[in-house]
């Protein structure tokens, strides 16, 4: 496990993480958010070891970090924000110099680990290529390498799908999917659709508090029209109808929006089996019955935004 | 220690990645050799030695060491790596040992170079070999303490060019402590205090080394000098 007790981090009279607190098991993935400059990134090196917190203490799978850097630092593969690597070395020299760091010493156990993480993060074809002259997605890819290199319990990563193109985020949304079962997984980002493809719980800090620390679908459920239905019909209907939807008790309220009624339920409930009732009883034609997915943008500004004012 | 040498590895390596290590070696030779013949008269001194070389050592290496030194940990700064570094499970004692390591092997290699004056003085004379090797372990050690400052000075920025002025200004003072002309310009001082200044330069200690009297003192100047560099470098890059 990963946990975080009380992590404070001052920097001069600015506190940028303030009180936080959670921890994570093996099968977790945890899906950091915040805006920036919330505090994402400093929590992450304090977890790393590479800051050490104003207060507060760091375990990685029961080990202090403080008081056992090497022994901690080897149980977790951390990927940093934009991805820093020696940029004058070749992938293959590079991977093999991680290697070495991370104990596999023999030239065939170290041959061994990097050319499986070569395959895995699809490197083959630039292996001797200096690594200033990679894209950003290869790049990005080193970095998950060097990462996963060791097999590590634990896996943190810093905005691991920034810059790259939808191809290459997909890819290492399935990396990071096909290692979940078996691994404690931190990760930072601004995407939310990331979040919900990827993790099974969520944290939000900003200003340095966690402000939501729940699983995506409880997220969702914050929205203001979590589980609204969308009816299309006849405009000469929809005076009738949006009176007989109104009058139902689970219906909170009723919208009218380009010509579609959005019907939005009291607390969230879910309100299609009611809806459908209602129009099959009163025999309405209706052009098309559908229920938005709830965008979790809209409830990450607002949580966010509310804080600042 | 196996992590002191991985990163010896990389560092030592990583010089002869760029063609800056070729040029500074090739600056190098010709600026310490150029000195000698030009400056320092070696020809007409008459003499099978290698004194004239050494005695611009300490000037040669107040510009060139600064210039190796100012990279090892400003760069890492500059480019993030030092977060990649210094979260694998190695200790930042390790880290800046390996990284003293490789460039000062580096630079023994460059005051190896000059081993061709050697070549000349022994086919045109008959030269004391124990004024030279004390000579050159004398230049090997002071390369060191040099380096181990210009480590500290790149490790409290993340500008080479800020690390390469402060680790210029920082070894121009100790030498110039112990340089004759401006120990008179200060000769009003007493005369301990003029002393202890001087004791604490480079040049004393180096050139009584080069003079074929390697004392333990001087010995012990140099690897203190640079152990105490290297721990406050530690010391700084714990964080």
């Amino acid at each position: 496990m990963i946990e975080a007790k009380h992590l404070i981090k001052d920097y001069g009279t600015f506190r940028a993480v303030n009180d936080i607190s959670f921890k994570l098991e093996k099968g977790d993935v945890l899906g950091f958010l915040g805006p920036n400059g919330a505090g994402k990134s400093t929590t992450m090196k304090m977890l790393t070891g590479f800051l050490s917190p104003t207060a507060g203490k760091v375990s990685i799978g029961d080990i202090d970090i403080s008081e056992n850097p090497i022994e901690a630092k080897k149980q977790f593969g951390y990927l940093p924000e934009n991805c820093p690597l020696y940029n004058e070395m070749t992938v293959i020299e590079f991977l093999e110099n991680i290697a070495e760091f991370r104990g596999f010493r023999t030239p065939a156990e170290k041959g061994e680990c990097v050319e499986k993480v070569i395959e895995t993060c699809y490197l083959d074809n630039v292996r001797y290529r200096p690594i200033d002259a990679l894209s950003k997605g290869y790049r990005q890819r080193v970095g998950m390498a060097q990462a996963i290199l060791h097999d590590p319990p634990y896996l943190i990563m810093d905005e691991p799908t920034d810059g790259l193109d939808p191809n290459q985020k997909q890819a290492v949304r399935d990396l990071i999917g096909s290692m979940a079962s078996e691994k404690a997984i931190i990760l930072s980002t601004h995407i939310l659709e990331e979040v919900e493809a990827m993790c099974n719980r969520v944290i939000i800090i900003d200003q340095g508090n966690i402000i939501v620390d729940e699983t995506p679908s409880d997220f969702r459920k914050r929205h203001p029209e979590f589980n609204a239905i969308e009816l299309e019909m006849d405009a000469s209907l929809k005076e009738q109808a949006n009176k007989a939807l109104t009058s139902l008790d689970c219906v909170k309220e009723v919208k009218n929006v380009d010509n579609i009624l959005r019907i939005i339920p009291k607390d969230g409930q879910a309100i299609d089996a009611e809806i459908i009732k209602l129009t099959s009883s009163k025999k309405w034609k209706i052009g098309a019955f559908s229920k938005p997915q709830a965008r979790l943008e809209r409830v990450f500004q607002e949580l966010t935004q509310n804080e600042e004012e | 220690m196996d992590n002191i040498l991985t990163i010896f590895k990389r560092e030592f390596l990583g010089y002869f990645r760029s063609p800056v290590a070729y040029v500074f070696l090739i600056v190098f030779l010709l600026a310490s050799v150029g000195l000698s013949w030009f400056v320092g008269g070696f020809f007409d001194s008459n003499e099978a030695g290698l004194t004239p070389l050494f005695s611009f050592f300490p000037w040669v290496f107040v510009v060139f060491i600064p210039a190796v030194g100012m990279r090892l940990w400003a760069e890492e700064k500059k480019y993030g790596t030092w977060e990649l570094l210094f979260t694998l499970p190695i200790s930042p004692a390790q880290a800046v040992i390996g990284k003293f390591l490789a460039a000062w092997i580096f630079l023994i290699v460059a005051v190896s170079l000059t081993l061709t004056m050697v070549i000349t003085v022994s086919v045109l004379g008959d030269p004391d070999w124990g004024l030279i090797l004390s000579g050159y372990i004398a230049a090997f050690l002071m390369a060191g303490a040099y380096l181990s400052i210009c480590s500290l000075m790149s490790a409290l920025t993340n500008n080479q060019v800020i690390a390469f002025v402060l680790g210029l200004i920082t070894c121009l003072i100790i030498v110039l402590a112990g340089w004759s002309i401006f120990n008179n310009m200060i000769s009003f001082l007493p005369t301990l205090l003029l002393d202890t200044i001087a004791n604490f330069s480079f040049i004393p200690h180096y050139y009584d080394a080069t003079q074929g009297v390697i004392t333990f003192n001087s010995f012990i100047y140099f690897v203190t000098i640079t152990a105490f560099a290297l721990l406050v470098n530690i010391v700084v890059l714990e964080r």
